[in-house]
């Protein structure tokens, strides 16, 4: 499925974009960690990296739809 | 009352927000731009913030009604920059009003805590040298 992700902070430098199409296989946030990994290893080197649906911080087996808000949310740094 | 603002917060305006009659104690948590990196030994010359913004404050009622639980507070207002900010300028507010002093310190120092470890904010530290998104890395 193809599927729309916001980036912030450093994941915007490491994937060259605010919003960044990505093609994955599956439909978990499981799947689109994998090609995250895959497309961008730089990723993996973070502190965290946390898949946030909807606005909600979400769990990897949560099952993806293409209209789903998605957002890529590495180490915060607020306050 | 959440503000995320790219202008200078306005202190005075928070804390109005956060008063209540029924409050004997309102306290108020500011952070400020520090303009030393101790571990790097680097001078901070500005700090970039950038924020998920709906879901930021989001966030931050999710952490309001979990403090709501566990004090009683009878008002409070948060607001926090979304700009480049100097050393020494505000990079966040938070006020809270309790019946008894002793809450609203408490509420202060868990709603700081909390806003801090999950509340989808970032700030990118410019320094004389460089820059580094704070804490991405270990």
């Amino acid at each position: 499925m193809q599927i729309k992700v916001k980036t912030f902070g450093i994941a915007s430098e490491i994937m060259s974009g605010k919003e960044v199409v990505m093609e994955i296989s599956g439909n978990s946030v499981a799947d689109l960690r994998r090609e995250l990994s895959r497309k961008y290893p730089s990723l993996d080197k973070l502190n965290s990296l946390f898949i946030a649906v909807n606005r909600n911080y979400s769990e990897d087996e949560m099952e993806l739809k293409e209209t789903d808000e998605i957002a890529l949310i590495p180490p915060v740094s607020g306050g | 009352m959440i503000e995320l603002t790219d202008k200078f917060i306005d202190v005075s305006k928070i804390i109005e927000a956060a008063k209540h009659p029924s409050a004997g104690g309102l306290n108020v948590f500011i952070g400020t731009v520090r303009d030393f990196h101790a571990k790097k030994n680097k001078r901070v010359v500005r700090l970039d913030y950038e924020a998920y913004e709906p879901m930021a404050v989001a966030e931050i009622q999710k952490i309001m009604n979990d403090a709501i639980a566990r004090w009683d507070i009878k008002a409070w207002a948060i607001s926090h920059s979304v700009a480049k900010l100097l050393p020494s300028e505000i990079a966040v507010v938070i006020a809270v009003s309790t019946a008894h002093r002793k809450a609203s310190f408490e509420a202060c120092q868990f709603i700081i805590d909390q806003l801090k470890a999950r509340v989808p904010i970032w700030k990118k530290e410019i320094f004389e040298d460089g820059e580094e998104w704070v804490s991405a890395h270990p």
